[in-house]
């Protein structure tokens, strides 16, 4: 389902979300404010806000915390959910078309939550359903409701998305969550500080974009250097299967590595966050430090989904 | 009198002004889809052209094309004029232009796009730069300069 423009840009009431783009600052602002609203009910207060309403969760590729906190947010304002966690158990293996599928499941849920191997799949999606679908993560591109709730994490520690030194370390060439967490950033007017081996450097094409949209970009490989800066130091999972061999992967893993040590020229404001899970990128002994932002910033993904829902599904604002 | 190098068809489409060395690709293009079994092409390759230092011409008798066919060339050869002909005269001259989404004319370069699964749906093209020509996946939003090679 995919709404005109001039609707766009009054309310969510009713649209997808395939694509951070899909969303203007003022759309992304208005999703935060009430995400910090929902903190609350995230927490427990009973909500009735979607009861009645039905939101499928098509995953048709493991993931434990999207559809849970997806779940959680849905149970907590009170509505219910249609689940297909396993693409084995669907249809799909029979050779029906995605396309088929969400047309399906279109006549009985009010929303659609998808996540799908193949990049594009929610823009698919999106045209196969006349209710409103929700990218929670499509292959190696976009994965808009991440990075709402990286962008909620950041506005809840410094008040604000603009200006602030974000440094983005790890694979920034496959890693989906930076991607559209750069753009977000480049629009909000903070610094893109890029650290990142050079195997894993940002894609060029990315960085046109980037540049673009006016973006403060640099790169900054020395991690020293680039912790000593940051307001923000959003790490990423560097993968085994992105390297020849495994001792060139431990050799550029370990240079990627944060611990206590490697922030003890760090601001003391300082946020060290991650979209988790993570696999020996931030060391244990991080957690206990006042930078540790990456468990509060999973619990976001709660209200921030919530928000979010309620903005497409609830009663909304009427128009006309 | 300037010796003709190819002679003037009755009906059909010009192509004239590709880039030189283009025109292969440009028939390529024609041939997969457009083509009528028993149409005649003639191809002048390298041929002086005062606009272009040098160029390629392609005269196609008994075709007019589709909208789809002017959009393939337009990615190939965007300097490119199409006349079609009837009777002898041109009765309609225009340069080839590219309109803002591109449909079903390119493959999408990027394997793991939902666009080349076996799903109900054309690819699917944003035009996001003319000059020179850049397009924009509509599914995975990859980016693609290099249009010889994606060709539906």
């Amino acid at each position: 389902m995919e709404g005109d423009v001039a609707a766009r840009r009054m309310s969510l009431h009713g649209r997808d979300l395939v694509s951070i783009r899909d969303l203007s600052r003022e759309e992304i602002v208005s999703v935060l404010d009430s995400a910090r609203k929902m903190i609350p009910f995230a927490e427990g207060r009973p909500s009735t806000a979607l009861a009645g309403r039905i939101v499928a969760m098509a995953f048709f590729e493991p993931s434990t915390r999207t559809r849970l906190s997806f779940e959680s947010a849905v149970h907590r304002l009170g509505g219910s959910c249609l689940t297909i966690a396993d693409a084995g158990a669907t249809s799909l293996r029979k050779g029906e078309s995605l396309y088929d599928t969400i047309r399906m499941l279109s006549s009985y849920a009010d929303a659609i939550v998808l996540r799908h191997p193949h990049e594009g799949a929610a823009r698919l999606a999106a045209r196969a359903s006349d209710r409103p679908v929700i990218n929670a993560g499509d292959g190696a591109g976009q994965h808009p409701t991440q990075t709402l709730l990286d962008l909620a994490m950041i506005r809840e520690r410094f008040g604000t998305l603009a200006g602030l030194k974000v440094v983005l370390l790890g694979d920034l060439k496959y890693g989906r969550t930076v991607h559209s967490l750069a753009y977000a950033l480049a629009e909000f007017g903070s610094e893109i500080i890029l650290a990142s081996p050079e195997a894993l450097r940002l894609p060029e094409e990315h960085r046109e974009d980037l540049k673009h949209l006016g973006a403060k970009l640099r790169d900054e490989p020395d991690l020293d250097k680039a912790v000593r800066q940051a307001d923000v130091l959003y790490v990423t999972r560097i993968q085994k299967e992105r390297f020849a061999d495994e001792s060139e992967y431990r050799a550029v893993a370990g240079s990627y590595r944060i611990d206590a040590h490697t922030l003890r020229e760090a601001k003391p404001e300082l946020i060290v966050m991650h979209p988790l899970p993570r696999a020996g990128e931030i060391a244990s002994d991080v957690d206990t430090t006042p930078h540790a932002a990456y468990f509060r910033q999973a619990f976001l993904a709660v209200p921030v989904r919530m928000a979010l829902l309620q903005a497409i599904l609830g009663p909304g604002r009427r128009r006309g | 009198m300037r010796e003709l190098k190819i002679t003037p068809i009755r009906n059909g489409t010009v192509i004239d002004h590709i880039s030189s060395g283009l025109a292969l690709e440009v028939l390529r293009i024609l041939g997969l889809r457009d083509l009528h079994k028993d149409a005649t092409v003639s191809v002048a390759l390298h041929v002086r052209s005062g606009k272009l230092g040098w160029k390629d011409i392609l005269k196609v008798e008994d075709v007019e094309l589709t909208p789809r066919a002017v959009n393939a060339i337009a990615l190939i050869a965007p300097t490119a004029t199409i006349s079609i002909i009837r009777e002898y005269r041109v009765r309609e001259k225009r340069a080839v232009d590219l309109p803002p989404k591109v449909v079903g004319v390119l493959r999408c370069p990027n394997p793991n796009c939902i666009s080349n699964q076996p799903e109900p749906v054309e690819s699917e093209f944003e035009v996001t730069s003319r000059r020179p020509a850049v397009l924009r996946c509509a599914f995975c939003e990859r980016r693609v300069d290099d249009f010889a090679h994606h060709l539906a």
